[in-house]
């Protein structure tokens, strides 16, 4: 179980957080212009990376406010995180 | 009018000299959401007598309520079973941006009590229920027993167990199956 440090309440077990996926995915600035490949790219692509990766996370058992992280996903230690809006 | 029954309106209160288990019903509750800088979230501290706190898992105590951080810019006033405060907050806040809904509904609450709370609760809490860490003032949500609660912390081993309705009824019979090694006369049976 990691042990998640929620910007607000503090570090809680993973089991109160539900996960966002890759952090700093931009929608598209105009969707309609986009073919059916890149349209596929921004919905399903997403880096997989053995290292820093930024993700975003939301504490949905606690105050369920939703934050970014940066993880090691070699060694799950959490580097950084911030408030998101 | 038909009558009005508590989610744990057939828990029998557990009552022991180290533990005190009990049902706290109709408390009214009104979920609060107001940007903590505007002069509306200090008009409606004025009004129920206490500062919205603003420390992440704290919760202040005024005249007749309880105001309970939920998030950056969310609260849940506690108040007395018939309080209107949904009506106080909103003659406070006028015409201001604010969300406020009354869940009184939403949750019904537990009190465990005694030399032995911490005990109990930490069978099923995984944070740090210390009084060091998590004394009187402090309050948080969380798991309980996997049951999504609010805690609040008051004066002398007195916890406040915010539960959902449709959960209470686990989440007490869970209670008193933990509290088993703390009961002198063994197993309570439930109705």
């Amino acid at each position: 179980m990691l042990l998640i440090p929620c910007p607000w309440c503090g570090p809680r077990d993973e089991s109160e957080f539900h996960y966002g996926g890759q952090a700093h995915v931009a929608y598209p600035a105009d969707p309609s212009a986009l073919s059916d490949e890149e349209w596929a790219r921004y919905l399903f692509f997403r880096d997989n990376p053995k290292g820093r990766f930024a993700e975003r996370w939301n504490h949905t058992a606690g105050c369920r406010r939703w934050f970014n992280a940066v993880r090691d996903t070699a060694t799950n230690e959490i580097q950084a995180r911030e408030v998101t809006a | 009018m038909a009558e009005r029954l508590s989610p744990l309106a057939r828990f029998t209160p557990v009552t022991t000299d180290d533990l005190r288990i009990a049902e706290v019903p109709f408390l009214t509750q009104v979920n609060l959401r107001v940007d903590p800088k505007s002069g509306a979230a200090a008009d409606i501290g004025l009004a129920l007598g206490a500062p919205l706190p603003t420390g992440p898992g704290t919760y202040a105590s005024a005249t007749g309520y309880d105001v309970l951080w939920l998030g950056p810019d969310e609260w849940l006033v506690v108040g007395a079973q018939g309080h209107d405060v949904e009506g106080v907050i909103r003659a406070a806040a006028g015409d201001a941006h604010v969300g406020v809904t009354d869940v009184s509904a939403q949750r019904t609450v537990v009190a465990v009590d005694g030399r032995r709370s911490r005990d109990l609760l930490a069978h099923g809490c995984a944070l740090d229920l210390h009084p060091r860490v998590f004394g009187p003032g402090r309050c948080a949500q969380t798991m309980l027993a996997r049951a999504q609660v609010v805690l609040t912390a008051r004066e002398s081993d007195e916890f406040r167990v915010f539960v959902r309705s449709s959960f209470a009824g686990y989440l007490a019979a869970w209670l008193l199956d933990a509290a088993v090694e703390y009961l002198p006369d063994g197993p309570v049976t439930s109705r």
